[in-house]
């Protein structure tokens, strides 16, 4: 894997000559830094999957040992506001893509303009989340044992909609951290940090923001839809 | 089997079958302990530092003895894993034809209700050279029956129920262990098991139950001593989890409401019955509530016993 | 500093002069001494110390409450403390000894320590990270001490459901804690595999990997896919406990074995989390103090990945007798032994080094000898209660107690031991007094074959575990156990009072007093400085190949012309 004496030269190139503000002094190049972040996102990336694959074994278990009352449950689930947050994420997939191109290709304005609507997009998404989350609420259908929705008096109901609040609410978590991370690139954007030689944050962020995506595009079907 | 260095002396017709593979097994890993501990002492002792500077030739490494070390343990293993593998199949398939008792797991007492309906706890009778079948349920968490001479055991769930089956061969008293961990009183959830030979135990069972002759104080004592109230009430004065038994009869208790109260028969019926309804002072609120199942009449024994207790 | 490099001119090898003792700024402890420069340090040896003392204090307070547990043992009935205190101290022995000092501890201190040394690195990928790693430790170790104070923390460290729903509210605390502590691990790991992967100096190809970065390799692994799932398990039973969900909870519809599976999918390969490291020291010891080559090189770097694939495929082994389907529990058994296998053969081949070795008996190689015996034990009664039928009747008893103390103590915190021994002149700089040394591995293999070896024969007789009061004829081995555990625990305050005297008062230390060839050694001085190298070392021989070091020994030629012995092997040079 290692190429010995190519990466001696490197070294000894960077060190004398040309170190970028970017570098760090641990790494000996460019090339070398970014694949490592790269190669940690990706690890970082298979944990989430694992953290979110616990959730959806404790689904399908429950599924199948309860499949009535995942019927009855996901009457309560307004499909169409969660097809419209489905929209919303895949759109805000979309314009991180384009940030990272704009990055790529030196656009500081439209990397900072698309970074902002992602997060604006993201906003609409947690604010459809909390209409719904509230709506709940107020009929009475918390998680767990404070459940009191009198309409939906079958046992055992009150496990779907602990799976559905832990579930949507885990991930809401994760879009509240992605949005936090997508408005601290926006202001270093703004500041010009990144540009075709170093964009590895913007990268690596739009790879997390996808996969937060994709997982909605499991939880929506699974709840909502079936 | 006799009693062992290993083993106590075997008691089902399973055991034996179940002790020779662990004879097996230990008598192989003692031969392989034995190879390995010999084998690090002969080279350690043999190729010892003699010189500072010496830097011994570096071994070529030899890849039949590596294969053939891979191969061997795994065929070793192999033997074993499909030895245990019948086994198991026999102990978890029970004859068609065995006598079945209901076992309930409580904190922390063990239930036993035969087929005509009668109900032991804190001992349970079985006939010798049958097989016995135990159908177990748990009324609040975890718990696991376990009988040592028997070599069985399982886990008994709350909702859930599981099942052990056993044939003792010899009439005779053992214990009978709780092994999933279940809070404070753990380790006192014993239970005896009797086995009786089969006369025997018809007779016992037409008896049991009907202790109708036994003076209450002393039914109080017997019950005392079975529903595990000893875990926390000592009779002797000493603090425990709960207040000490002895002297409470008629003694004015503070509680932790600071109201007092005096201990009289209501009180102690209540206390039993409803044990959160009236906490005394410096206690916890931590007595299951799993004796609403006494009967006026064991109830009563056990006032009578507490009375006693001055 | 210098004195000590005079005896040994020590030419550089293949155009390299990596020494840093001569550098401006002092080496990594001296050239800063605020304690803010330790606490906000991102120097991968700093870290490494800090989680060392972090994780070593762990230990101490986790191996108190295991002499008192011990204590309380010594007779039937109430010996020194109530039923309710003695489960919260066996539940928090367990507790802090596996979340607070097993799991970070090999790969926390010594991992990020030498791991980035080893591999040529001047730091590991991301080493802001790092810190944030052992900073989320921190706090893990500090909600359990918080939970300590709540008290009620009764549930043994499996936190098995539906009783851990029901006991105090201290279980909030421990399930954050080990949620946060699970942070650090997988951050830990992550760090590590890319840096194995990305930061490898010119020369240091795979096959020239020290076992021990292999090890930790595996470590990683396990420790990145695993930890998720216990992640998410705590969370649960977490609002499990707050909200009662009921996931878990019969009462409301939910299922404790779902809870047993989730544990254990993570708390199996948590066990590798725990010996992987310990297979690595190991390596490394038996090598260096055999001056031999690892016979078998490629089969024990390859059996620990193996190891660590197939610890997730076993975890059902621990509930043969929950209820789980009789199918599942004879497949699980039947991959128990595959895995068995790797592990005998790393034995095998640790026994095979020394073979035309030259053995030497310092005390790092004592606790490498005592990890081959003990950990043979632990080996073989774990093929016993992986046997199906067998475990029927062992499973939850004091046999399956000592089997885990075997691998655990005898072979984790063993070579652990080992491994503080042998870097202990380059972390500190000094020498420990050898005589104590020896004597203390003496106390310490004596004490735990008498308090463990006497637990697995107290298992067979039918102990259940997790007991504060057994019946009448238990008493004499539980006696035997207890008395070994004195003498286990003297051995340890022993290690402390000498290690502490060594560290303000211990002889100075050479760069390589072992003469061991891989890099940490070679290729930095006394101490390392700051950046560990001033040029990338460049690797030219594998890291046992003692012949070719010449480094090493001093003859400055870097390979071939071994000293004592006439002609290199043409065979070796090739590799």
């Amino acid at each position: 894997m290692a190429n010995p004496t190519a990466t001696a030269t490197t070294h000894d190139a960077s060190a004398s000559q040309h170190h970028p503000p970017h570098l760090k002094h641990y790494f000996v190049s460019s090339e070398q830094q970014f694949d490592a972040a790269k190669l940690g996102m990706w690890l970082f990336l298979i944990t989430e999957i694992l953290l979110f694959s616990g959730m959806f074994v404790a689904y399908t278990v429950y599924r199948v040992w309860y499949p009535e009352v995942f019927t009855i449950g996901a009457t309560e689930l307004n499909p169409w506001l969660g097809g419209l947050n489905t929209l919303v994420l895949l759109g805000s997939s979309l314009t991180v893509a384009l940030a990272i191109h704009a990055a790529q290709t030196d656009k500081r304005r439209t990397l900072v303009r698309y970074l902002v609507i992602t997060v604006l997009l993201a906003g609409v998404f947690m604010v459809v989340k909390y209409f719904e989350y509230t709506h709940k609420f107020h009929l009475g259908i918390f998680p767990g044992a404070a459940f009191s929705y009198a309409e939906m008096s079958q046992p055992y109901v009150p496990i779907f909609f602990s799976i559905y609040f832990v579930m949507t609410g885990i991930h809401g978590v994760h879009v509240l951290i992605g949005m936090g991370v997508l408005s601290w690139l926006a202001w270093r954007a703004h500041k010009g940090h990144f540009g075709s030689e170093y964009y590895t944050p913007v990268e690596l962020t739009g790879l997390y923001w996808h996969l937060v995506d994709i997982i909605w595009i499991f939880l929506f079907p699974l709840l909502y839809l079936i | 089997m006799n009693d062992t260095f290993w083993l106590p002396e075997s008691a089902s017709t399973m055991s034996p079958e179940i002790d020779s593979l662990f004879y097996f097994v230990t008598w192989a890993s003692i031969i392989l302990f034995v190879g390995v501990v010999a084998a690090t002492i002969y080279l350690a002792v043999r190729y010892r530092r003699q010189d500072e500077v010496h830097v011994p030739q570096p071994v070529e490494p030899n890849t039949i003895v590596e294969i053939s070390w891979i191969i061997l343990p795994t065929i070793l293993v192999l033997i074993i894993f499909n030895w245990g593998f019948k086994l198991f199949i026999d102990q978890s398939v029970s004859p068609p034809d065995a006598y079945e008792i209901q076992v309930r797991g409580s904190m922390w007492n063990w239930e036993f209700e035969y087929p005509n309906g009668t109900v032991t706890v804190g001992e349970l009778h079985v006939p010798v050279d049958r097989p016995v079948r135990l159908n177990m349920s748990s009324v609040d968490v975890l718990h696991s029956f376990f009988v040592p001479e028997f070599r069985v055991k399982q886990d008994v769930l709350p909702d859930r129920y599981s099942s052990v089956w056993f044939e003792a061969t010899r009439t005779d008293t053992f214990h009978v262990f709780c092994t999933e961990y279940c809070g404070q009183g753990h380790s006192e959830m014993l239970s005896s098991l009797v086995t009786h030979s089969q006369g025997d135990f018809e007779e016992w069972l037409a008896s049991a139950g009907t202790d109708e002759d036994m003076p209450l104080p002393e039914l109080g004592q017997q019950l005392y001593e079975q529903r595990g109230c000893a875990a926390c009430h000592s009779i002797d004065g000493t603090a425990g989890i709960g207040p000490t038994l002895q002297g409470l009869y008629g003694e004015t208790e503070t509680l932790a409401d600071g109201s007092t109260v005096e201990v009289d028969e209501d009180f102690l019926r209540e206390s039993i019955l409803e044990p959160g309804a009236t906490i005394v002072e410096g206690y916890q609120n931590v007595m299951p509530a799993a004796y609403g199942n006494l009967s006026e009449r064991e109830l009563s024994g056990l006032i009578a016993y507490i009375e006693q207790l001055q | 500093m210098a004195e000590a490099k005079h005896q040994k001119p020590k030419a550089a090898p293949a155009g390299d002069e990596g020494h840093s003792d001569h550098g401006d700024h002092g080496d990594y402890i001296t050239h800063d001494t605020s304690i803010k420069s330790w606490l906000l340090s991102v120097d991968h040896k700093r870290i490494g110390i800090m989680y060392g003392i972090t994780t070593a204090l762990a230990f101490l307070v986790a191996g108190v409450f295991a002499l008192l547990v011990r204590a309380e043992l010594f007779m039937p009935g109430e010996t020194i403390m109530t039923a309710d205190t003695y489960n919260q101290m066996f539940s928090l022995h367990g507790i802090i000894m596996v979340f607070g000092f097993i799991i970070p501890a090999i790969p926390g201190f010594l991992g990020n320590f030498l791991l980035p040394i080893q591999l040529g690195a001047k730091d590991v990928a991301f080493p802001r990270l790092n810190l944030t790693s052992y900073y989320f430790y921190l706090i893990g170790v500090i909600l359990i001490v918080v939970a300590m104070v709540v008290g009620s923390v009764d549930t043994g460290w499996t936190f098995y459901t539906p009783y851990s729903a029901r006991t105090g509210p201290a279980v909030l605390f421990l399930t954050m804690a080990v949620f946060i502590a699970g942070f650090a691990s997988i951050f830990t790991g992550l760090n590590f595999i890319v840096t194995i992967h990305k930061m490898r100096a010119p020369g240091l190809t795979w096959n020239r990997l020290p076992l021990f970065v292999w090890s930790i390799y595996a470590t990683s692994i396990v420790q990145v896919l695993a930890t998720p799932v216990l992640g998410i398990t705590v969370l649960l039973l977490f609002l499990e406990r707050l909200m009662g969900i009921g996931i878990f909870d019969p009462a409301l519809g939910g299922d404790p074995i779902l809870f047993q599976h989730f544990f254990w999918f993570y708390s199996h390969p948590a066990v590798y989390i725990m010996i992987l490291p310990g297979f690595g020291i190991i390596s490394e010891l038996i090598g260096t103090f055999s001056r031999q080559r690892i016979f078998g090189y490629t089969a024990i770097a390859l059996s620990s990945v193996a190891i660590a694939m197939l610890g997730f495929l076993v975890w059902g082994h621990h509930m043969f007798v929950s209820g789980q389907s009789a199918i599942s529990s004879i497949i699980f058994s039947l991959i128990t032994y595959l895995i068995g296998i790797p592990s005998g053969i790393k034995i095998f081949n640790w026994i095979a080094t020394m073979y035309k070795g030259s053995v030497s008996f310092k005390t790092p190689m004592l606790y490498a000898l005592s990890f081959l015996v003990l950990f043979t034990i632990g080996g073989v009664t774990g093929i016993m209660v992986g046997v199906l039928a067998v475990d029927i009747h062992l499973h939850d008893t004091y046999y399956v107690v000592g089997h885990f103390h075997y691998v655990m103590m005898g072979g984790t915190v063993i070579a652990l031991l080992g491994g503080l021994h042998y870097w202990w002149p380059k972390i500190t700089g000094r020498m420990y007094n050898e005589r104590l040394a020896q004597i203390a591995a003496g106390l310490i293999f004596v004490g735990f074959n008498l308090t463990f070896f006497s637990q697995l024969v107290l298992g067979t007789r039918g102990m259940p575990r997790r007991y504060y009061d057994y019946i009448d004829e238990y008493t004499f081995l539980h006696q035997l156990s207890t008395v070994g555990s004195w003498v286990l625990g003297m051995g340890l305050f022993l290690v402390l009072g000498y290690m502490l005297v060594s560290m303000f008062r211990g002889e100075k230390a050479s760069a390589n007093p072992w003469h061991a060839a891989t890099l940490e050694w070679t290729h930095t001085g006394r101490r390392p400085s700051p950046h560990n190298f001033h040029r990338t070392p460049l690797v030219t021989h594998g890291p046992y190949d003692y012949y070719l070091a010449g480094e090493v020994f001093g003859d400055g030629v870097g390979n071939g012309s071994p000293v004592g012995d006439t002609a290199p092997s043409e065979e070796a040079r090739s590799h």
